[in-house]
């Protein structure tokens, strides 16, 4: 293998798991340092600057960066990373001084925003410090889009979502509730600069079985929901049926039970390992009580005297072949198990009945705008996409992702440069030796298990609709899960020409990770090394030959626990432990005006 | 020396060995000697090589005197028996403790100081003996707990750190082993485990007294320019000679080797060892040839390594003396002290 190019900021990047994970690229292992440190403010305005939402992440993210963490491979539980957030947001002083400043002087472009979710929201954050006159267009009367009508209060509070998104809007941006845009066409005739529709995938998805139409105690799942967050509905019956067990549904349940139900099930058609939903809202289900039911595929809806009585399904089997892939599954039997009310949460659609079809926007198949990966932009020049309505139902973390992406692009398009020349990633590397056996981080391994989020009384906590169950993490907690993280972002950094090859590192790598041997191939070098190195997904890291032999220097990403030990331990320096911080580029660094003059809110022309 | 424990998380696909232990489970404490010592390596080589001889740790014994390498047995197999005696000592007390439980398997770890100097007398009559131990000296050339001075295994010519040339013959420990008799010996590098470990496993298997020089830089003292005990001067001048492959009992010699250039060598516990002739001359059975072909090598300036004699005809000392095979230690105090009377029967015998 040719030398590993770690000048190259994904090489380093790769081997911090959630950092990579992450859609919007959070430098996690920084940020739970300073939690360690008790630096709570630190560690929001770390999370802020590439997620904006640390309080509303921090209890409702889709963590894509704990099936990531490294942890998991090392032992089994990932680092709790999301409710570490949480940690930041809740124990923050005021970071009002430390927010983005609005502009002295508007520069004169102006850009439309189409509904006040988390990915208009994220371009606002982005844009607005910079001079720009930012219009979002609501057709609620509320902000948050389906952060707030979709996630029920008793996992989100109304006052996180406020607090967050007030930090936005008090930067002068133009909020107009209750305004839906009727016609895109209409909408450009006003000569904005720019167009970013982040309006989400607001249409639940439909089951067209018989029955489907004669009952109004058949909800979706979404609209349903809204309309309890908006409370117009406050009472559902006794017994209800959830249809699908994906995220939503897992919501739709346990709003069920707040609202007077006795029996939930939720109905799904396949077995467990082949849900939508996350492990962690599975388990909060069920701690409340809901029962799940696997194989059964939704057949009819049963009236007695036209009133809803239940619901008939198909008992299902499936084959599940050496690769874990499911076959469609054969019919076994049939089943009708009462109910009061049906909700449908079997995924959403994007729509957009207000975009006409001849403004230079394609749309697909299934309805989602063609739009441009990396550039967030449509077939429209000027007209951007970003967050579930540009590629379909995703999560949070992702629309925001979109929004600093499609904020980037929007400014260069306004200030008249190329959209694609983009700024890459950039790369730093900072010892971390303090000298004779210190480090700057807490290295020393601890085989502490992962903490459990403790959660209001299962008596309590169904009594109204707002009681926020989960309670976060104790004091103790907290310390204890800091230092299960393993500072991944504290990257092994090695110099062959440094090298005595006197094995002092190999000797002393607990997850045997490092081995000096005679280069090859890949697919070679992964059978001599000093462990099984079987996870192809993380890489080799191949040093230049060695000076004494000519041999390399192979170390295997997967399990190191970065320890610093092979750095302690070698006499000359070879290895050392340098922090990666990935420069991430958002569109105030894409700005030709002076960053440090508009960070600080100084006039802008 | 290293401040934080080596932590207890392991590699899950780490391969277990017949007791069902990993190679982690033969580890000691973390070494306090300086980063990048030789020694740390040859310890790496001894865990694997019990840690694949399936050793029960209760049935080991390791043994040192004083020095850097006489610290080293903390740092593997914990479970082990330990004694850590005094300067040069070493042998006569492994000799008291084999003689009262030939059961055990006995590691002695020493250094050129320990055993060319204070202990050279304790060290070739372990020999003479033939001693059933395995018995690594950890050689780098140097006193490396005093700073540093020329210890007797020092090559002419070799540069000190500062100051001037080492002038006095040095002690060859495997010439002395071989003109003493003993029946295993072996050289090797604490850089080179792929031929280490396999020499250690057939040291700890053979019958009769094993020696292990192991050439392991001091890299604190000794590992500068005109040094000849170096990382980078021990490999310039490196030379194989003889490699060793182990084979178990339970399996077939499946490996192909060169007419020859391989010779299989029956240990007494029924273990064999092949030995891989690099130069297919050489015949390391042969005490007169060895001797011969040491002092040539060395004075071409090489460092002739792998397993440079073996004789598995001689018998260990307990055979010599025809002692009891069970151990002294197992065999009750009224059947092993004859009483009184008897001894005064035996005393008048020499009236």
């Amino acid at each position: 293998m040719k030398p590993t190019d770690t000048a190259n900021p994904d090489y380093f990047h790769k081997v911090v798991d959630c950092q990579w994970g992450c859609p919007a690229h959070t430098d996690v292992p920084a940020y739970i340092r300073m939690i360690a440190q008790g630096q709570f403010s630190d560690a929001y305005m770390e999370n802020r600057r590439s997620n904006v939402f640390p309080g509303i992440l921090g209890r409702v993210c889709d963590r894509p960066c704990e099936p990531a963490c490294r942890r998991g491979r090392v032992e089994d539980k990932p680092v709790a990373i999301c409710r570490l957030k949480r940690v930041a947001a809740d124990h923050r002083d005021d970071i009002t001084d430390r927010l983005p400043k609005p502009p002295s002087q508007n520069n004169g472009k102006r850009v439309a925003l189409i509904g006040a979710g988390c990915a208009s929201l994220t371009v606002a954050n982005d844009l607005r410090p910079l001079g720009y006159d930012v219009t979002i267009f609501e057709a609620l009367n509320a902000t948050g889009g389906l952060m707030r009508t979709n996630i029920p209060r008793f996992r989100l509070p109304p006052k996180v979502l406020d607090e967050e998104i007030g930090y936005i809007l008090d930067m002068g941006v133009d909020l107009k509730l209750n305004h839906p845009i009727e016609s895109l066409e209409e909408l450009l005739k006003e000569n904005y600069d720019a167009v970013f529709v982040g309006t989400g995938a607001p249409r639940g998805k439909n089951l067209e079985i018989p029955g489907r139409y004669d009952s109004d105690r058949i909800h979706i799942g979404i609209e349903w929901l809204e309309s309890v967050a908006f409370e117009h509905i406050d009472t559902i019956g006794e017994r209800v049926l959830i249809i699908g067990v994906g995220n939503t549904a897992m919501d739709c349940c346990r709003t069920s039970l707040r609202l007077g139900a006795r029996d939930v099930k939720v109905m799904a058609r396949k077995p467990r390992g082949f849900f939508k939903a996350s492990d962690w809202e599975l388990e909060d289900a069920e701690e409340e009580q809901v029962e799940i039911l696997v194989n059964h595929s939704p057949k009819e809806f049963v009236y007695e005297n036209d009133k809803l009585v239940g619901m008939k399904f198909e008992l299902m089997k499936y084959q599940i072949d050496e690769q874990g892939q499911i076959d469609r599954g054969r019919v076994t039997g049939e089943k009708i198990i009462p109910c009061d009310d049906v909700v449908l949460a079997i995924g959403q659609d994007n729509a957009f009945p207000w975009i006409e079809r001849d403004l230079g926007i394609q749309f697909d198949k299934w309805e989602c705008p063609v739009v441009d990966e990396t550039t967030m932009m449509s077939g429209r020049e000027g007209v951007f996409f970003g967050g579930d309505s540009a590629f379909g139902p995703k999560n949070i973390i992702w629309a925001v992702e979109h929004g600093h992406q499609a904020a980037i692009s929007i400014h260069k398009y306004c200030q008249g440069e190329d959209i694609e020349d983009r700024l890459p990633m950039g790369l730093n590397l900072a010892s971390q030796k303090m000298g004779m056996h210190e480090w700057s981080y807490s290295n020393d391994y601890n085989p502490a298990s992962r903490r459990l989020m403790p959660h209001v009384d299962l008596k309590k906590r169904f009594k109204k609709l707002n009681i926020e169950v989960e309670l976060g993490f104790t004091a103790e907690q907290t310390i204890e899960e800091v230092e299960r993280c393993l500072n991944c972002d504290i990257q092994t950094a090695f110099s062959a020409n440094l090298c005595i090859e006197c094995d002092a590192c190999i000797d002393i790598c607990p997850v045997n990770c490092l081995t000096i041997t005679e280069n090859g191939d890949e697919d070679d070098l992964r059978t001599r090394l000093s462990a099984p190195a079987e996870n192809r997904e993380q890489a080799l890291y191949v040093s230049a030959d060695l000076p004494h032999t000519g041999r390399v220097m192979v170390k295997d990403e997967d399990l190191c626990v970065h320890c610093g030990l092979c750095a302690e331990r070698c006499p000359t320096g070879a290895w050392d432990m340098q922090k990666s911080t990935i420069l991430v580029p958002y569109a105030a660094d894409e700005s030709p005006l002076d960053p440090p003059k508009v960070a600080a809110g100084i006039a802008v022309k | 020396m290293t401040f934080i424990a080596k932590p207890k998380v392991s590699h899950p696909g780490l391969p277990k060995n017949k007791l069902g232990l990993t190679s982690r489970d033969y580890e000691g404490v973390v070494s306090t000697l300086c980063a990048g010592c030789g020694h740390d390596s040859v310890t790496a080589a001894l865990i694997q090589a019990v840690f694949e001889l399936d050793i029960e740790p209760h049935m080991l014994a390791k043994m040192s005197g004083i020095g850097c390498s006489s610290k080293t047995p903390a740092y593997f197999v914990s479970q082990a028996h330990g004694f850590n005696s005094v300067h040069g000592r070493m042998p006569s007390v492994t000799t008291g403790a084999n003689a009262a439980n030939r059961d055990l398997m006995y590691i002695g770890v020493s250094g050129d100081g320990d055993s060319l100097s204070i202990g050279v007398g304790q060290f070739v009559h372990a020999i003479r003996r033939n001693l059933n131990m395995c018995y690594v000296i950890e050689n780098n050339g140097v006193y490396g707990l005093t700073k540093g001075q020329f210890s007797a295994s020092a090559d002419i010519g070799s540069l000190p750190k500062k100051g001037m040339p080492n002038q006095q013959e040095p002690i060859d420990p495997v010439s002395t082993a071989l003109s003493l008799g003993a029946t295993y010996i072996a050289r090797s590098f604490s850089g080179d485990k792929e031929q280490l470990v396999p020499l250690l496993k057939g040291a700890l298997l053979h019958s009769g007294f094993s020696l292990v020089d192991v050439i392991s830089p001091c890299v604190t003292f000794n590992d500068h320019e005109g040094s000849t005990k170096s990382y980078a001067h021990t490999r310039q001048f490196y030379n194989h000679v003889v490699n060793v492959d182990y084979i178990h009992p339970s399996e077939e010699i499946k490996a192909s080797y060169a007419e020859g250039e391989a010779m299989p060598i029956h240990l007494h516990g029924g273990d064999t060892i092949i030995l891989r002739k690099v130069d297919g001359g050489y015949d390391p059975t042969s005490r007169a040839a060895a001797f011969k072909y040491l002092r040539e090598r060395f004075n071409a300036g090489e460092i002739t390594t792998g397993l440079l004699y073996v004789n598995e005809a001689r018998e260990e000392m307990h055979e010599l003396m025809g002692n009891s095979d069970t151990p002294l230690s197992k065999i009750p105090l009224d059947e092993l002290n004859p009483g009184k009377e008897e001894l005064k029967k035996i005393q008048n015998r020499y009236r």
